[in-house]
């Protein structure tokens, strides 16, 4: 059995004038000690699947159906109490912008002793050995002098690596990163995957890493979702999304790196933007953008499918799929 | 800190500055003060030896100078009703008043936070809803009426609380006698202090509310619900700290403004007050008592704000009093 079974996921949010879906019907599994990436553009639903999982959407958002089978038990329709449970303890969040993660009014002592003392009876000596130990394991200098520091004390990378430390605290199965690196400076966000890796794979916890990035996805996770407009439209391997991408929208986010343009040349970017949620168009969402939309694609929701070592929900891949594969032939 | 303070001292002075030059300004425009002095059967060349006596007839600029450097020796003039120093007048009042605000506040921060936090958390019940309604309501009522019926309600219908005075006091030391020492105090001081915190009341409940719901949609507060902290602790700790940092700056300002808005309460209430002796002052033209509690007002606030500013730094550990420089 997976750690982490995602079923039919359904997000809504219930605006002033209409309510508006911002998942729609995902699937997904994650092994124990498996790390799976998730990418797309912003607006794409990554976060929300993210925060999905530990049933903390804020309103005006909530789960509208669907079924979050972590480590057995129903996410979806556990009790307040049976969440907190889980939350900090069980499944742990890392978020996107440490400036703001962490109380301003609170000292780092007080933030990591309370999420100690809110899963386990301990004493706040006891909580703050625990603490420094955790402190330590993310290479923070001097760990017994930063509980008594105020966050505003402290740089951003070294914000997000005591947001690690916190994650860790309570040793969970599973962390759920939601572009822990986006809010740093390009040096230091390096380091801070390193060092998440790192720690995933000898402590042998499962990761969720939310990401735009595929250079870090392609790192980071043995698994990939490829997300767009609040669906799943590509999943499999990461070796083979990568190497291979199958659905047009991961081929031009893969195009649009860097890496695969000489220097003084334009990136290859996705013409045109992500439809809002609320103006999605009809059929698969990709098709105004997709160079090889056909009248199908802009009638019908293309079905989710396995082609060849992965799953894809474009109507034109096996055809695309085909006509690659016999260029290759003749090269 | 040293640095901070003196800049604090500065723009204090700067501000009594201003406040005592407005409030001499405005003396000349009160009416003339001889007419109070001496009646109407004196003759107009009396009038005018007097006036030269009192150096009514100098220069604005002689006169205020002679004016604040009489200030600053203590000296704010002589009433002309009590036949005595202004400030010592003042001062009679001054602790009747201050009591009274420090009732208000008492009753402004006990009700304001708890409701504030309250509609806040739960935007959507009903009693929430109740509370935001009355708000409106009691932002609208001016201070007299609802004073007004205050003692038509518990003073003349039921019969439960008196309707005027401080009843009895008990003296502590000077001119200062307090309410808070004996039953008869207490029931005396209720009814004025809340028609007093009603006026701003529902302005605190509402500036909570607004702070409470901003600080409860930021990411820590998230990050603390994804750690599995306890609702109590969010709310009361990690979100109400940060809510009263700007209600302390706001609210500070308020309380001294409260001082000034004793006026009206304390002639509902016949509350021995400098508010009531003020109204007082103003139908006798009584002018060096004006003045003086203008200026003793003005004092009041500087120093409260100034106290408010030292809070904050204390409260926020972002602010750094020792390494706050000019």
């Amino acid at each position: 059995m997976p750690l982490l079974s995602v079923r039919d996921l359904v997000v809504k949010f219930a605006m002033r004038d209409e309510t508006v879906t911002a998942l729609k019907s995902i699937s997904f599994d994650v092994a124990r000690g498996d790390r799976l990436g998730i990418v797309g553009e912003s607006g794409a639903g990554k976060s929300v699947t993210g925060f999905a999982l530990l049933n903390l959407i804020s309103r005006p958002g909530f789960i509208d159906s669907g079924e979050i089978l972590f480590d057995g038990m129903n996410m979806a329709d556990m009790s307040d109490a049976e969440l907190r449970e889980v939350r900090g303890n069980k499944m742990a969040m890392i978020f996107q912008d440490p400036m703001v993660t962490l109380n301003p009014v609170l000292t780092i002592g007080q933030q990591m002793v309370e999420t100690l003392q809110a899963h386990r009876k301990l004493s706040r000596k006891e909580a703050e050995q625990i603490a420094v130990l955790k402190l330590r394991e993310v290479y923070i200098p001097a760990p017994e002098e930063r509980l008594a520091q105020y966050p505003h004390e402290l740089s951003g990378g070294m914000r997000q690596r005591i947001i690690i430390a916190i994650a860790l605290l309570l040793d969970p199965q599973l962390i759920i990163a939601d572009e822990p690196t986006t809010a740093l400076d390009v040096t230091i966000q390096a380091d801070i995957m390193e060092l998440l890796l790192e720690l995933c794979t000898t402590k042998k916890v499962s990761l969720i890493l939310i990401t735009h990035d595929l250079g870090v996805v392609s790192q980071m996770t043995e698994n990939t979702l490829v997300m767009y407009a609040g669906r799943i439209i590509e999943a499999g391997r990461t070796r083979e999304i990568i190497n291979d991408p199958q659905h047009p929208y991961t081929q031009g986010l893969i195009n649009a790196l860097p890496q695969q343009t000489l220097p003084g040349e334009r990136l290859k970017q996705i013409p045109g933007n992500m439809p809002s949620l609320s103006a999605a168009p009809k059929g698969c969402a990709f098709n105004a953008r997709c160079e090889f939309a056909q009248d199908r694609c802009r009638m019908e929701v293309p079905n989710f499918e396995q082609i060849g070592p992965v799953k894809v929900a474009c109507h034109e891949v096996r055809r695309l799929h085909h006509e690659t594969h016999k260029q290759e032939d003749l090269a | 800190m040293f640095a901070y303070l003196m800049k604090r001292l500065f723009q204090a002075i700067a501000v009594m500055f201003a406040i005592s030059l407005i409030s001499f300004a405005i003396q000349d425009n009160l009416g003339d003060p001889l007419r109070e002095l001496v009646g109407q059967s004196v003759s107009e060349e009396v009038r005018q030896e007097l006036r030269d006596e009192l150096g009514l007839n100098d220069s604005f600029f002689k006169q205020y100078t002679r004016f604040a450097g009489k200030v600053l020796q203590g000296d704010l003039g002589t009433s002309y009703f009590f036949k005595e120093p202004a400030l010592d007048v003042i001062l009679k009042k001054l602790p009747a008043t201050l009591e009274l605000v420090l009732g208000a506040t008492i009753i402004i921060i006990g009700v304001s936070v708890p409701l504030g936090v309250y509609t806040a958390i739960k935007p959507n019940s009903l009693f929430s809803k109740i509370v935001m309604g009355i708000s409106i309501i009691g932002i609208s009522i001016p201070v007299f009426l609802t004073a007004i019926l205050m003692i038509f309600i518990f003073s003349v219908e039921l019969r439960w609380l008196p309707s005027f005075g401080r009843g009895d006091v008990v003296h502590v030391f000077g001119p200062w006698s307090t309410n808070f020492a004996t039953v008869d105090g207490w029931l005396h001081i209720l009814l004025p202090s809340v028609a007093l915190a009603s006026i701003m009341l529902p302005l605190f409940i509402r500036l909570i509310r607004a702070e409470m719901m901003e600080t409860l949609q930021s990411e820590y507060v998230r990050f603390a619900w994804a750690k599995g902290i306890r609702p109590k602790r969010i709310w009361f700790v990690h979100a109400l700290k940060n809510t009263l940092l700007p209600v302390i700056t706001v609210g500070g300002v308020q309380i001294g403004t409260m001082v000034a808005y004793t006026i009206l309460t304390e002639t509902v209430f016949q509350w021995p007050g400098m508010g009531f002796m003020f109204l007082e002052a103003v139908n006798r033209v009584d002018t060096p008592l004006i003045v003086a509690y203008l200026i003793v007002v003005g004092f009041i606030f500087v120093v409260t704000n100034t106290i408010v500013d030292l809070i904050y730094g204390l409260v926020n550990p972002t602010v750094n009093l020792s390494r706050m420089d000019a």
